[in-house]
């Protein structure tokens, strides 16, 4: 890996072992294109959803990825999975290069990185049974031979939560969390090593929630899986990260341990951020000082120059509007990317 | 404390479909104050939205069937003509919804949407229609309202649009605003501005809002009081520190416990309520939520009605299980925390 330094810093988590890390992602790029004309495209600007974003994720550990709408989260994810094909970058899944790969080979590598999707009702084949949904995927990937497909199906039923029985219904039948359950038995179905949830579990009831957030616990542990934690609800990701990387329109901006990121934010985003996610104890509430900040996020297409959160930012001066704030460690495995970092008392 | 600003007793909202009757709203009753702000927390199809939209009629229809009562300042609203109940609409009561881009009409522009609304209700001239709408832009933090006026929905940010909604819904000084998940569609950042707006209206205009969500947290920031629905059922109500800090209904103490927390290092586990909320069509009989209740014993047969039980003056709930049992009941061994230990495995 030592070809990691000469590239450029990747934040890596703590415990990088003689294993090395499971997924790593060096300054990963995706412009969407804005055309515009009437018989011929021709570019006019681009929307920059993900901007030169580089981290790592160990073997077994959670990172959770965590910004508001617009900031890139889901493109990045999909761009990890070659949904999307990257503009520019490299995405390095078990020292293997995956950006740029054929749609074959694409394939190939998808059984071992997987993704639960946020929506359980646009997920699944409405005119498809269970057994296919689950089955179909591992029938293709040669896991399983048709004779066994049932049994293996059943077992997989069992494992996330649900009646074997039910191997024969339709999505239409399900409730949101027992189809969350079954996209995850697809997913699972493939035995991957990484499983990429976006949003997982915000289309779901509280109590509904927790269910899934235990039931993902419940197979990291079984089966050794990393998870790359895609999510709006700070408060979940807490839970269930080891790390945490904090994203603005398009940029990584804060990434390091969770307790680290959560109990000393460095980038006064995160701060605000984090203020803002109400607690449900209303004395808490009471007790903290809440930073609520003024007006949107800026559009993707035409960022701000220097720091992209300076036109929001209470600490903002002039050299936040000129120079890009680099993504620097500041101990720990805690890196960050402004040039007013926060106390750390 | 004078005459409640709303009353609701006993209300029930249930609607025939092909597969049976649906109790949607299945005995809710409430009360508040002018100025106050009363929390309504429940999961989907709890009956939290289809109860704020019977206040204002907009739940009649021909399957519909409509018992208990409604009062408003005096007036009965179960009982008034659609005419009468479009008067009380955006003059006495308004109402602001979770999307704010499908409240707006695309092809209209901001400003005169919001004259239209101004003028349903008041006999005012153009001039004065337009600068009203100005300073209701002004009043929501619009930032050059004049300009906003002509700008179309889809040019806002969401958060710009919920607050357009808020000054439609201000137009005529309503003295309830009843409020169904404004800031669910939102940013995180976004929300805590618009909850700040509601706070700064309740304060400044003197209303009473209804703040309808599924999230605890945001009762937590802005509530005074809170009901609890399940199954269309309220299942307890109180003030917010009975309600966070003393809860008596067990479905209470598993939505505290499955919540994780910004503020909180990780659990071990979430304590999780195990199963699925009951079908309305044909819930549980007795307590209807003892299907997925870890203590459920004999008496919870019989259908619990909601009163003051363990909890102090004012705090009500719908569980039979005795004021000493709960206080034992409700705290999770290994964590010390308020919850609901899930003794069942979750059923499919």
């Amino acid at each position: 890996m030592s070809s990691l330094a000469e590239s450029g810093p990747v934040p890596a988590g703590a415990g990088v072992g003689a294993e090395g890390p499971i997924l790593v992602v060096e300054r990963l790029v995706k412009h969407f294109p804005i055309k515009a004309g009437i018989l011929i495209d021709r570019q006019i600007g681009a929307v920059r959803a993900v901007d030169d974003v580089s981290f790592s994720v160990d073997r077994g550990e959670t990172l959770g990825l965590v910004g508001e709408s617009g900031c890139g989260k889901s493109t990045l994810a999909r761009s990890i999975l070659q949904l999307i094909a990257p503009t520019s970058g490299s995405v390095r899944f078990e020292g293997r290069e995956v950006a740029g790969l054929g749609r074959r080979a694409a394939r190939e590598l998808r059984a071992d990185m997987q993704m639960v999707f946020q929506d359980p009702y646009a997920s699944l084949n409405p005119r498809k049974r269970i057994a296919q949904i689950i089955g179909d995927p591992m029938l293709l990937h040669g896991i399983v031979e048709r004779g066994e497909v049932k049994a293996v199906v059943q077992d997989l039923l069992e494992t996330v939560g649900l009646n074997p029985e039910h191997y024969n219904r339709f999505p239409h039948e399900f409730s949101g969390g027992q189809r969350q359950r079954i996209g995850i038995a697809r997913a699972l179905g493939l035995r991957p090593k990484l499983i990429i949830a976006d949003e997982p579990v915000s289309a779901l009831d509280v109590s509904i929630q927790a269910q899934i957030i235990n039931l993902l616990e419940d197979l990291q542990e079984e089966y050794r899986l990393t998870y790359v934690f895609v999510a709006h609800d700070l408060s979940v990701v807490r839970h269930v990260a080891d790390r945490i990387a904090v994203m603005y329109l398009g940029k990584i901006v804060e990434i390091g341990p969770a307790e680290a990121v959560y109990d000393t934010p460095i980038h006064p985003y995160t701060e605000a951020l984090l203020s803002a996610v109400p607690i449900p104890d209303p004395r808490a509430n009471a007790a903290r000082r809440q930073i609520v900040l003024e007006g949107d996020v800026p559009s993707p297409a035409d960022p701000p120059a220097g720091c992209r959160f300076h036109t929001r930012c209470p600490r903002a001066t002039d050299v936040c509007s000129t120079g890009e704030p680099l993504l620097i460690d500041h101990g720990g495995g805690h890196h960050a990317a402004c040039h007013h970092p926060l106390d750390r008392a | 404390m004078s005459a409640p600003l709303l009353e609701i007793d006993d209300l029930r909202v249930h609607f025939s479909t092909d597969e049976g009757v649906v109790r949607a709203v299945d005995g809710v009753s409430l009360e508040i104050a002018e100025g106050e702000m009363l929390g309504i927390v429940g999961e989907s199809g709890s009956g939290k939205s289809v109860a704020s939209l019977t206040v204002l009629g907009l739940t009649r229809a021909a399957n519909a069937e409509i018992t208990g009562q409604i009062s408003f300042e005096g007036q009965d609203l179960t009982a008034m003509d659609d005419e009468g109940l479009r008067r009380i609409r955006g003059n006495g009561i308004a109402m602001i919804f979770q999307d704010p881009l499908s409240a707006l009409h695309p092809f209209y522009r901001v400003g005169n949407q919001l004259v239209e609304a101004i003028q349903v209700h008041r006999d005012v001239g153009d001039a004065d229609a337009r600068a009203r709408a100005v300073e209701l832009l002004e009043l929501v933090g619009i930032p050059d309202p004049g300009r906003r006026m002509g700008e179309y929905p889809h040019e806002l940010s969401g958060g710009m649009r919920q607050r357009v909604m808020i000054a439609m819904a201000l137009t005529n000084d309503p003295r309830l605003l009843i409020a169904d998940e404004p800031t669910t569609a939102l940013d995180v950042t976004t929300q805590a501005q618009i909850l700040r707006l509601i706070e700064r209206l309740r304060r400044e205009l003197g209303m009473a809002v209804i703040m309808i969500t599924h999230d605890l947290g945001v009762i937590a920031e802005v509530a005074d009081r809170v009901m609890v629905m399940y199954a269309g059922e309220a299942v307890e109500a109180g003030t917010l520190e009975q309600i966070f800090y003393d809860p008596q209904h067990p479905y209470t103490w598993g939505l505290l416990g499955s919540l994780t927390r910004v503020d909180q290092p990780r659990l071990a586990r979430l304590a999780q309520i195990a199963g699925q909320p009951p079908s309305l069509i044909n819930p549980p009989g007795g307590c209807h939520f003892r299907d997925r209740c870890p203590h459920e014993f004999a008496k919870c047969t019989e259908h619990p009605d909601l009163e003051r039980r363990g909890g102090d003056a004012g705090h009500r709930d719908r569980c039979w299980l005795a004021p000493d049992r709960k206080r034992e009941a409700r705290v999770i061994a290994s964590t010390g925390a308020i919850g609901l230990e899930a003794a069942k495995e979750p059923a499919s």
